[in-house]
């Protein structure tokens, strides 16, 4: 039973990791602010979550399991915001989006 | 009062989950705290539907699940995007109009918008949410509005 506990929190910190990664590769590739954001995206919701699903795993029943659980929602309720205000920040102050496919849009 | 009760479990809550000594004395310094950060909400008028949203706590869960499964697809997405050798990036950007009637409800669908990797929520007025994608595929699944109705059907 613990090692199939151990070997699902493996994969869930290894896919995490990976996510995180490709979160990382994507800021750098990207190529303007609003476009890295999105990369960003990754690296703060799925990845840190399957990453904090594994340690809950190998952490069993206990006060860390529910510690553990409230990082997972406080990130899930403040990383939204968070990218919203730098979303919201860099448009007030006049960065246009770089290649658009659709030209109609607000100035 | 509802509110205060749900407020005060949930301090109680979060101060059990943190502190992890049970001897009488912090247990009894936990409950004073409680008290007063209960006394100061109420006092600063914060404690409302908004704050404590428990009319939404038997719609949300379903909500919940369906913006999971979203997350995930969305994610897998962006890494594909991500790891391709030449970037077939299609962004946009352009308003949405909003349907939902009350702030939590324009809140909820904002959020989603952002917890979904490739919407972006860059700015939020009373009728219409300035959205950037990073493909066409995502800002025509937002066009489509499944979404803005399930956050309707929350409202």
């Amino acid at each position: 039973m613990s090692l199939v506990v151990d070997i699902l929190s493996a994969i869930c910190l290894l896919t995490g990791s990976f996510l995180i990664l490709s979160g990382v590769i994507g800021v750098i590739r990207f190529p303007d602010f609003y476009t890295r954001i999105h990369a960003a995206g990754i690296t703060e919701t799925l990845a840190a979550s399957l990453i904090l699903i594994g340690l809950m795993l190998i952490a069993g029943w206990g006060l860390v399991l529910f510690k553990l659980i409230l990082i997972l929602l406080f990130i899930l309720f403040t990383s939204p915001t968070a990218s919203h205000a730098l979303g919201k920040a860099a448009w007030k102050s006049g960065l246009k989006p770089h290649g658009l496919v659709n030209k109609h849009d607000e100035d | 009062m509802r509110h205060i009760i749900s407020i005060a479990l949930m301090l109680s809550l979060i101060w059990l989950v943190n502190s992890g000594h049970y001897n009488p004395l912090q247990l009894s310094l936990g409950a004073i705290s409680v008290f007063f950060v209960v006394w100061l909400a109420h006092r600063m008028d914060v404690v409302d539907h908004e704050s404590q949203p428990i009319h939404l706590s038997k719609q949300l869960p379903i909500y919940y699940l369906w913006l999971i499964k979203k997350i995930v697809i969305s994610n897998i997405d962006v890494a594909r995007l991500v790891w391709q050798p030449k970037t077939s990036m299609t962004p946009h950007f352009q308003r949405l109009l909003i349907s939902q009637k009350t702030d939590m409800g324009r809140v909820i669908y904002a959020n989603s918008i952002n917890l979904t990797p490739g919407t972006l929520s860059v700015d939020l007025k009373d009728d219409y949410v300035l959205v950037h994608s990073l493909t066409t595929d995502g800002m025509e699944e937002l066009l489509q509005g499944e979404m803005a109705q399930r956050v309707k059907e929350l409202e």
